[in-house]
């Protein structure tokens, strides 16, 4: 097979080339330095940052409060995403179009916003205060802001296959016999699954990487609240470059992983819909 | 007529009270109250949050804080920065589109994961990676400093970290609609003697235009309101290299708090304005 099938359109040299060489130059290049820095420290160094008391603390609160988050995301963007397919309520359209919001939203705003709600003087920490639960500043604050962050991308991705299920088949089903929740398991959850994995494995990535909303919400005591891009961004200020660029290997090897996943998934997805003759 | 039931039985089948109706409703309010309640503590009340403690010192106050000097040089260096950014990723967007949608070649499916790396990277290492290119103890810091050029902690700094992380967002909107909207009409018009420049402006781009204009949108607002990247970037020099969400938190951890949000509002309305726009992009579609 030769490299492209041959096309009568023009520019596929111009545009393939252009678009590969800004590829390269914005992202590609200054992540290959990103690898060689890391390659320049010697291993032991390396084993000596990565496992620092300090940033094994903030791996485990970065991914434990990520998974938290996307976790809730899946339960609270499965809900949100059928009341929005099957029912009909007034201000479901405003409701739709604001689902987007923390996408399009400045994590800064979204970082100071929730904190200032969330303190104990705030809209909603002032009723939690009196239950002796702390969220700003705690780690259930950073799993409330990644909780934000995450949200579009479950309800987005599983909102579509919510739409494909068959209610006819919903409808045999409870002419059969079958309870709700065997409906549910049975012919709803199957063909939401991939879509629901897809959005799951987004909002954990995404959660991951997440800096703006929460340090404002955090508090960023270290070995309690301090997630890793903040320990990046210390590293960086104490001009210890090598020890940012390995914190950020580790990150970015992590983010690959989750990339090829994803890609997975949703192989995995239209893999099934093709097996199910659609 | 044999065979198919009358009309009277269909009636009275459609009017049967169907098995569980009441726990049906029951689910419905108790669904649609969950998802309210969800977002309403999630997001309404942190966006109401934004504007009421913003004018919670009357309309004067919040006019008063755009006309600090450091605020204003915010908004000019965030509108100099998405005026660079985005019509050089726009173009970008449009070429790789171009490329990946209209022909087929391999590797194609590995170039489009790479596209969007940018959105699976923290945004700090989006930061980092051009500190240690152009950092004084990067790679070109040396040569940089006795050139007397500044990349980091200045302008194109800046543009590069915003650039990198808003890299995806053009080309990931036109990529699927191009790929299905299909090549004939433009072989059709390649066919009959027009140029390729011809056929992308008079075939191609009015098909594409609404996706166009909300991936361009999508990516200002992104650009304008990018915080982790710019943020190793900038070095936070007040009045010169701090962007709009910059200065969010610059005034924040002065405890100006009125300041602060009042910033913060202006990017939240931005962020209203491109809701809205994908809304009509959406309804113009259909």
């Amino acid at each position: 097979m030769s490299f492209r099938q041959p096309s009568i359109l023009p520019g596929f040299g111009l545009t393939l080339g252009f678009s590969t060489a800004f590829l390269s130059a914005i992202v590609l290049v200054p992540l290959a330095a990103l690898v060689m820095k890391t390659a320049t420290m010697g291993w032991d160094d390396f084993i000596r940052v990565l496992t620092d008391p300090r940033a094994v603390a903030s791996y485990r609160l970065t991914f434990g409060a990520s998974l938290l988050a996307a976790v809730l995301n899946s339960v609270f963007g499965f809900i949100i995403a059928w009341t929005l397919v099957r029912y009909e309520f007034p201000g479901r359209k405003l409701i739709d179009a604001l689902i987007d919001m923390p996408f399009a939203l400045p994590t800064a705003v979204s970082g100071i916003a929730l904190t200032a709600v969330f303190a104990e003087n705030g809209w909603i920490g002032e009723y939690l205060a009196p239950f002796g639960i702390k969220v700003a500043y705690t780690w259930i604050g950073v799993v409330v802001a990644l909780t934000l962050i995450g949200l579009p991308f479950v309800v987005r991705s599983v909102q579509p296959a919510i739409a494909e299920v068959q209610r006819d088949l919903e409808d045999a089903a409870e002419t059969l016999g079958a309870s709700r929740f065997t409906i549910f398991r049975r012919i709803v959850l199957p063909t939401v699954m991939p879509a629901l994995a897809t959005g799951f494995t987004l909002a954990f990535a995404r959660a991951v990487g997440e800096y703006g909303s929460v340090i404002f919400i955090a508090g960023n005591l270290p070995m309690r609240t301090e997630i890793t891009p903040l320990l990046i961004v210390i590293k960086l200020e104490q001009f210890d470059y090598a020890g940012a660029a390995a914190l950020g290997f580790i990150m970015l090897t992590m983010s690959f992983a989750m990339l090829l996943s994803i890609n997975l998934l949703q192989t995995w997805g239209r893999r099934r819909l093709v097996a199910a003759g659609r | 007529m044999a065979g198919g039931p009358s009309k009277e039985m269909l009636a009275e089948i459609a009017s049967r009270p169907g098995r569980d109706t009441v726990v049906g409703s029951v689910v419905k309010y108790v669904l649609i109250g969950l998802s309210l309640a969800f977002l309403a503590a999630l997001l309404f009340a942190p966006l109401a949050t934004v504007f009421a403690t913003a004018l919670s010192k009357g309309w004067a106050m919040y006019f008063e804080s755009f006309k600090d000097e450091d605020t204003l040089a915010a908004i000019r260096l965030t509108l100099t920065v998405a005026a660079i950014v985005v019509p050089v990723n726009t173009v970008f967007g449009i070429a790789a589109a171009w490329a990946i949608a209209k022909f087929e070649f391999r590797g194609k499916s590995f170039l489009i994961t790479l596209i969007d790396l940018p959105i699976a990277v923290s945004p700090v290492i989006s930061g980092l990676v051009y500190v240690l290119l152009f950092g004084a103890q990067g790679w070109f810091g040396l040569w940089l400093q006795e050139r007397d050029i500044s990349i980091i902690f200045a302008l194109p700094g800046i543009v590069l970290a915003t650039m990198f992380v808003t890299f995806p967002y053009v080309a990931r909107e036109l990529i699927p609609l191009m790929q299905q909207l299909g090549n004939d009409e433009e072989e059709a018009a390649i066919t009959l003697g027009a140029g390729g420049l011809m056929t992308f402006f008079h075939v191609t781009l009015p098909k594409i235009r609404w996706g166009l204009i909300y991936g361009i949108i999508l990516c200002n607002a992104r650009a304008m309101g990018e915080f982790g990247a710019v943020s190793v970037v900038s070095g936070h020099i007040r009045g010169l290299t701090t962007t709009m969400p910059l200065h969010v938190e610059i005034l924040y951890n002065e405890y100006n708090f009125v300041g602060a949000f009042a910033v913060a509002s202006l990017l939240t309305l931005l962020a209203v304005v491109t809701l809205v726009i994908k809304s009509l992009v959406e309804m113009k579609r259909k």
